[in-house]
């Protein structure tokens, strides 16, 4: 794992050197074991290498035979060895024995046809010498990052933001669409990133960069097929999968160095812990977040998992405290605001598996989107079961089922009245998005809280709805309406916050490279193959997975209720231990200084939480406090007071040049 | 507009809506609108019964009484 960054200039020379030591040096944590340049005329490539395979050779950027092509890259190609092998049949030699050298080959022989080839999680660019491109490939759920910037001729492109904001060429503006997006939809809904004219390479998309411009193709998207049960049975399907899964996980157990498991006590990690255990390693090393606050703890799942698997379990304790105090570094790496505080637990956890000595780590991401694991597919399922008796009072209480806890609140007085939340626009079942309007409208509710000068400049949620069914695959429509929830959800959440927010920054920023069995493309593949019934049934998430998991799993784990991953949100800021930044940021000037937020609403807020000590009563307060302080976070430190870190001078930089 | 409606408003503007009155009318409905999500309905039934000294009863608590302005001015009324 690593990072990557470019510069590419066609219309005039300059010195690359200084800046692309600067870009790889601000990415230091994706890639401390070695740097390494290559320059050569239009082109400037940097590499900071995080070694995993092939420790002593593989170096980057690496080149084919006679020199002509080059790579740097960041990610695995796990079904590298049967790639290479392929490749040395049609004559290719290689000088390493990397997972990176089979891209330069596999761009000779296929050019951009390569990517259907490639099974893993990455983002590269490969300059050409002879024809004068670079192409930048990405995964096709984006688990691996790449952000780029074009201006007059001149593409700069890394796999962090930061690395491209520190060239001063690049102008640093917090991008409005952007903050209305998140503020609504909770990530990015497309390409942008918290930054004006900073974009991300989409997921499953290549872009070729030549004299003639920047040409950016899908390769692959996810689609969905919903299978007849009747003509599949459950049975077949299962051994299937299990097979698949069981292959998903064997080859991405491909390193050179001691590869550890997440174990969340959920489902998809406990799984993908047992069959490395069963299958693969005997002697595996497990970690997990446990939380001093009950609520949201699942130490005792964890404990079942551990006695059950038998593994060497390594656990951190997060105290509410320890969220407040690590939030600003966190913001740092997401470089994009964010509604929750969950990151921050992982990025605590991702310290200890460092500390412990391992880089690379599996865990279950993924599994909630292909089998159908969220609430929100099952609200989108009652919702839809309720409009068409909207009368009924029967079928609303069903939705208690998938909120207990909020249905609880106050002895479980408010039912009728939180039914009647979950009743708006019942009746709007045609549209694209009905899975995710009740969501994305109630989170609208938090762009209150901007300057009215920055709102004026935000797209409405009804702009950014249409702007996001316009890009929906022309088939959608004819999916079940699970399908189309599961991918909205894998198209935002998931790409644009899960796997990134959550995913690559908060394991990178303490150089872990975090690896997805459930998100191997033929898993997603037959997954959206499934008949419905499999993936959903009634209101049972994952109803495949679970058969698969039910023989080599405690019934304990299998059968428990569902909890989703949270986090401690208000009492991490205010009460006993309030850090000095909340104060110092939602100060009435410090708010008027960044212009994003209305002073007098925030205060508002923020004297309502302190009242409470930290306890806010409602979950759209929280968010607002959360959004709030990581955006005033950002704007301090990617906008005002950029680096917000020291960029480490290089000692081992590696400089190629032709 | 009736002290109690007043009462009510303001309490509804600062604590759900932060001081932005922008589009609350008599008749807005808070669910419809999402001024008050869905853990935030607890607080105002609080309010309601320290500032009126009422005691709002578990059936009580539906849109019908708590969903506007007016329903809960009419509500009150009938309370107290």
């Amino acid at each position: 794992m690593c990072g990557i960054a470019g510069i590419i200039n066609y219309k005039s020379s300059e010195d690359k050197q200084d800046l692309l030591t600067r870009m790889i040096g601000l990415m230091h944590h994706r890639g401390p074991d070695a740097l390494g340049l290559y320059l050569n005329g239009a082109a400037g490539l940097g590499h900071a290498r995080l070694s995993i395979l092939d420790l002593s050779g593989g170096d980057q950027p690496i080149h084919n035979e006679d020199k002509t092509i080059w790579v740097v890259f960041n990610g695995e190609i796990f079904n590298y060895p049967e790639i290479r092998q392929d490749l040395i049949n049609k004559g290719h030699r290689f000088y390493t024995r990397t997972d990176t050298e089979v891209l330069v080959h596999l761009y000779e022989a296929y050019g951009t046809d390569m990517f259907a080839h490639l099974n893993g999680q990455f983002a590269f660019a490969i300059w050409d010498q002879n024809r004068g491109t670079v192409l930048l490939g990405r995964d096709r759920v984006g688990i691996r990052p790449l952000f780029y910037h074009l201006q007059n001729g001149r593409l700069t492109f890394a796999s962090e933001v930061k690395a491209i904001l520190a060239d001063p060429q690049v102008p640093r503006a917090i991008d409005p669409e952007t903050l209305a997006e998140i503020f609504s939809c909770w990530a990015p809904v497309d390409t942008r990133t918290a930054f004006r004219d900073v974009a991300q390479l989409p997921p499953g998309s290549y872009a070729l960069y030549s004299q003639d411009g920047l040409k950016i193709e899908s390769y692959w998207t996810m689609g969905f097929e919903d299978a007849d049960p009747w003509r599949h049975s459950l049975t077949d399907l299962t051994d299937e999968l299990q097979a698949l899964l069981q292959d998903a996980t064997r080859i991405r157990l491909r390193a050179d160095v001691p590869v550890g498991s997440y174990l969340s006590g959920g489902l998809d990690s406990s799984y993908t812990t047992s069959v490395i255990k069963r299958k693969f390693n005997n002697d595996l090393c497990t970690f997990s977040v446990t939380f001093a606050d009950e609520r949201f703890d699942e130490a005792a799942y964890q404990d079942t998992a551990v006695e059950a698997l038998q593994t060497a379990h390594r656990k951190i304790k997060c105290r509410e405290q320890d969220i407040g105090e690590a939030f600003p570094k966190v913001i740092w790496h997401t470089e994009i605001p964010i509604l929750r505080t969950a990151p921050v637990p992982l990025f605590l956890l991702s310290r200890l598996v460092r500390e412990s000595d391992f880089k690379v780590v599996l865990t279950g991401e993924g599994a909630d989107e292909m089998f159908a694991g969220y609430n929100i597919f099952k609200e989108d399922r009652v919702r839809r079961f309720w409009a068409r008796n909207p009368s009924s009072t029967l079928r609303p209480m069903l939705l208690e089922r998938l909120y207990p806890y909020v249905f609880a609140q106050g002895d479980g007085k408010a039912k009728a009245y939180l039914e009647g939340f979950f009743k708006k626009n019942l009746d709007q079942v045609d549209s694209p998005v009905y899975s995710h309007m009740l969501r994305w409208h109630n989170t609208a509710q938090l762009q209150g809280f901007f300057a009215e000068p920055l709102r004026r400049q935000m797209p409405s949620l009804t702009q950014l709805t249409e702007r996001f069914q316009a890009g929906l695959p022309d088939a959608f429509m004819s999916w079940h309406p699970l399908s189309r929830a599961q991918y909205i959800e894998s198209k935002i959440f998931l790409s644009n916050y899960l796997l990134s927010s959550q995913g690559d920054r908060m394991a990178m920023a303490n150089s872990v490279e975090g690896r997805y069995p459930f998100l191997d493309h033929r898993v997603i593949e037959f997954a959206s193959r499934l008949p419905v019934t499999h993936r959903l049934n009634g209101l049972k998430e994952k109803h495949i997975l679970k058969q698969v998991a039910r023989p080599h799993l405690p019934a304990r784990l299998i059968d428990r209720p569902k909890q989703p991953y949270r986090a401690p949100i208000s009492k991490c800021f205010f009460g006993d231990h309030e850090p000095a930044y909340v104060q110092e940021l939602l100060s009435d000037t410090a708010l008027e200084q960044t212009g994003l937020f209305n002073p007098a609403r925030v205060t508002r807020l923020v004297t309502k939480c302190r009242q409470r000590q930290g306890q806010l009563l409602s979950e759209r307060e929280n968010m607002a406090l959360v959004g709030i302080l990581a955006t005033q976070l950002l704007d301090q430190q990617y906008i005002r007071d950029f680096p917000a870190v020291a960029v480490p001078q290089p000692d081992n930089l590696k400089v190629f040049r032709a | 507009m009736s002290d109690n409606k007043t009462l009510i408003k303001d309490f509804i503007v600062e604590n759900f809506l932060f001081g932005n009155a922008d589009g609350l009318e008599d008749g807005t409905s808070f669910l419809e609108e999402g001024i008050i999500d869905s853990t935030g309905v607890l607080e105002l039934v609080g309010f309601l019964e320290e500032e009126f000294g009422i005691s709002v009863e578990d059936e009580e608590l539906v849109p019908e009484n708590l969903d506007s302005l007016n329903n809960l001015e009419a509500y009150i009324k009938r309370k107290m």
